[in-house]
């Protein structure tokens, strides 16, 4: 036992950190907001150097199928680092789909899929769905608020025993990009009619591990954002001056910036006890990872929040990068679950269901 | 990073929980589980000279004095399996845990060998002389003097809250030894023997009934010249380690106790009608997750390598568990209703629960209080400005 990171992940950490911090600008970002269509919320060229020339997509993804190998908690230092710059990138995807695939498709679909993937040739998104069945291999049916449907090539459709994949640009399929509060990660609309879709090999598998990768994603990003939030409002504290001091030498401003640290201490804490027990099979993993998505999405909603009110006026600009963070927070907070069903699923494994 | 444990520490998990189990059916099933410090005091020393006779009582230590020279994996374990077995809190927490490791890190060879096997035998029970009627938060305010005569210090002084010096063997004193000094400067660490015409402990009763804390008189109270750590007038330094060790492993322990109240808390919530109830169960849920990364956010502190380094974790924790055991408290309360304000017999009468209600008003007091924690994470954590100091 050693919770602590080896010097290979401290490496792996320090190269995300600094390829986000020099390639994620604030004004790429923007960018990518500022599009429509399937360019919406999406640094092409961001994703592209990320997954070739820093070949990190394939962190966490089958050495034996073109991954990286490794395992989710050198993902999760990738998707921290992503999230600290509230990257446009299709991460999330990536992860649930990469990981459903490796976990639940055959060894056939696993090399067809798996090294496009990794490569950054196919960007992929995830959609829950419940209850569905394939018609001659076809689906028709309407998925809503796809994260980064709009984007995406490959689709996996994914929820109970039963998981497909969906070539999205194929025909029976119409996407429609929303405008989206997070303009950094759109929400779609996906309609099939009669698609054709290749069910995985083991829909559960598939579902079990999207969901897993889904939420360690999530965390990590939080981590990583609400990290960056604190960071900033400490530097600008330091600079802005009123009543002839520094604001941060006022206590009422000081103790909010100490709670800040206080919830994403515990938030790092939860993100790769997590990962750890996922990588290791614990039988921990499953409360692990429902106590990660609910802790770090409201402790970046909180840290996005103060980092508002501590800016003052400017920080409720549209030109200051608060709301980008406010904005990624919020959306986290219900994506894969809000925190009340997270909850829900550790009190039901500690005390059972509510009788 | 790594969570598991190996075969051998399973083994020595095995090896402890069986003679754990074994002392906590067998000879000492009458102190199982009992959760307050002042109860069967006489019966808890002979519990420290139990595990101390089975090489238990301090296993962090080197195996030259009394201890086992343990591995983090291994005093996790034994925390946890202390936890499950029901055995007591330990008595001597503040000689094991602080005294110990800092004469440990600051002691000469003699003192060790002086003060280091009272403490690992479980005989010398320690208290903690810190603060004063005019020093509390601000510390480096105290004013107890200590001088030298014909080679001895003699000290002169109040203390205050002192826990369990009622009981105790042996005192650690910070003392203003250099006169007309100021602040942390001039400060110096005695190590005192509690039984001597000198000090005069009077138990101060505490909210929740019992009386835990004390006052402490030093007048003409006695010790010898050397029974000092660290040099004269630095003592404030040794006074700070001493402070980080109660960050150090004890917590291990202490989370195993926080378990067994949560744990106390679920089961109210089935007697009690209320496990189904959906609010009680996302405050329960809440506080579970709360413990689990307090576990691992002490893991991480403790796994950390560059001790140098600032360490969020450690830096954060203090606050983080006063403040979950205050809000559990309160979960406790709601769950128990009015039965958790009934205390049949005394008014220290209540059960386990709304006792530990009480008591956990102090937690985010003693140690540093929440606002103080507060003030260090942002100082040293985030390097912001200082607290400008009065002149009052
Ligand atoms: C149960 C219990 C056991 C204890 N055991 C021991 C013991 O064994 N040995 C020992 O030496 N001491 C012990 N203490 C004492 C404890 O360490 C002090 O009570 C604590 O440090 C606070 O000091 P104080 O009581 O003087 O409060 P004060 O320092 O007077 O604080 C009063 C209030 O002012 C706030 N405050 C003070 N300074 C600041 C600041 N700079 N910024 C913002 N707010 C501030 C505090 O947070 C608090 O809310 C114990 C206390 C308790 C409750």
């Amino acid at each position: 036992m050693e919770f602590a990171f080896t010097d290979e992940q401290v490496m792996i950490a320090d190269t995300v950190r600094g390829f986000f911090a020099e390639h994620a600008s604030s004004e790429r970002t923007r960018a990518a907001m500022a599009a429509s269509g399937t360019a919406a919320g999406i640094d092409r060229a961001l994703w592209s150097s990320f997954a070739s020339e820093l070949g990190l997509a394939g962190v966490g993804l089958p050495e034996d199928h073109g991954g990286a190998g490794l395992g989710m908690v050198e993902f999760a230092l990738v998707a921290e680092a992503a999230g600290s710059k509230v990257a446009a990138i299709p991460l999330l995807g990536l992860a649930m789909v990469g990981r459903g695939i490796a976990a639940g498709g055959s060894d056939a679909q696993k090399s067809q899929w798996l090294p496009r993937l990794a490569g950054g040739e196919v960007m992929a998104a995830a959609a829950w769905a419940d209850g569905l069945r394939a018609n001659d291999g076809r689906l028709s049916t309407t998925l809503n608020f796809v994260p980064h449907g709009g984007a995406a090539d490959l689709l996996l459709v994914y929820g109970g025993d039963d998981a497909w994949l969906v070539d999205l640009k194929g025909d029976g399929v119409a996407v429609t990009t929303h405008v989206t509060m997070d303009q950094t990660r759109p929400l779609a609309t996906i309609v099939l009619d009669g698609a054709a879709v290749e069910p995985l090999a083991d829909g559960r598998a598939a579902t079990m591990a999207a969901l897993a990768a889904g939420w360690i994603c999530l965390s990590a990003e939080a981590l990583g954002g609400a990290q960056e939030t604190l960071d900033r409002t400490v530097a600008y504290s330091r600079e802005r001056v009123q009543f002839g001091r520094a604001i941060g030498s006022f206590q009422a401003y000081k103790h909010r910036l100490a709670d800040m640290m206080v919830e994403i201490e515990q938030a790092r804490s939860a993100v790769y006890w997590a990962a750890c027990a996922l990588d290791e099979g614990s039988e921990e993993a499953t409360l692990a990872l429902h106590a990660a998505k609910s802790f770090c999405a409201d402790t970046y909603h909180m840290c996005a929040g103060n980092m508002i009110q501590l800016h003052g006026g400017i920080g409720f600009t549209w030109e200051h990068d608060a709301h980008l963070f406010f904005k990624r927070a919020r959306s986290i907070l219900t994506l894969l679950g809000d925190g009340q069903w997270h909850r829900e699923q550790v009190a039901r494994l500690i005390m059972g269901a509510a009788a | 990073m790594k969570l598991g444990f190996s075969p051998a520490d399973e083994a020595f998990r095995a090896e402890c929980a069986a003679w754990l189990t074994a002392q906590m059916n067998g000879p000492f099933a009458d102190i199982r589980g009992i959760p307050n410090l002042c109860d069967a005091i006489p019966r808890r020393k002979e519990w420290e000279q139990q595990l101390a006779a089975h090489q238990w009582s301090c296993i962090g230590w080197p195996e030259q004095w009394g201890g086992r020279n343990a591995t983090l994996a291994q005093q996790v374990i034994f925390a946890e399996e202390y936890a499950r077995a029901g055995a007591p809190n330990r008595i001597n927490h503040i000689g094991v845990e602080l005294a110990g490791p800092t004469i440990l890190a600051f002691g000469t060879e003699q003192q060790k060998a002086q003060y280091l096997p009272g403490i690992a035998a479980g005989t010398a029970i320690w208290c903690q002389g810190y603060s004063e009627p005019g020093a509390g938060s601000d510390l480096a305010n105290v004013k107890t003097k200590a001088r030298l005569e014909s080679g001895e210090w003699v000290v002169n002084g109040q203390k205050v809250w002192t826990s369990l010096a009622h009981y105790s063997d042996m005192i650690f004193v910070v003392a203003r030894s250099e006169e007309g000094s100021k602040g942390p400067k001039g400060i110096s660490f005695l190590l005192m023997d509690i039984d001597q015409p000198g000090i005069e402990v009077r138990p101060i009763r505490q909210m929740n009934g019992e009386a835990e804390f004390n006052e402490t008189f030093l007048t003409d109270a006695r010790c010898a010249g050397d029974a000092m750590l660290g040099a004269r007038g630095d003592g404030w330094k040794v006074a700070m380690a001493l402070l980080a060790f109660e960050r150090g492993v004890s917590t291990l322990g202490q989370q195993m106790q926080f378990r067994n109240e949560l744990d106390a808390v679920i089961d109210a919530a089935r007697t009690h009608g209320k496990a189904a109830d959906p609010v009680i169960r996302q405050r329960i849920a809440k506080a579970e997750i709360g413990l689990r990364l307090m576990r691992y956010g002490a893991l991480r502190m403790l796994s950390g390598t560059d001790p140098a380094a600032i360490d969020g974790a450690a830096l954060t924790y203090k606050i983080q568990w006063a403040t979950w055991r205050r809000d559990l408290g309160e979960l406790a309360m709601d769950v128990l209703g009015q039965a958790g304000e009934i205390a049949d017999g005394d008014h220290d009468g209540w059960g386990p629960l709304p006792n530990m209600y009480l008591f956990s008003r102090s937690d985010t007091i003693y140690g540093g209080t929440n606002q103080i924690q507060r003030n260090l994470i942002a100082e040293r954590g985030l390097g912001l400005p200082r607290e400008p100091r009065g002149e009052l």
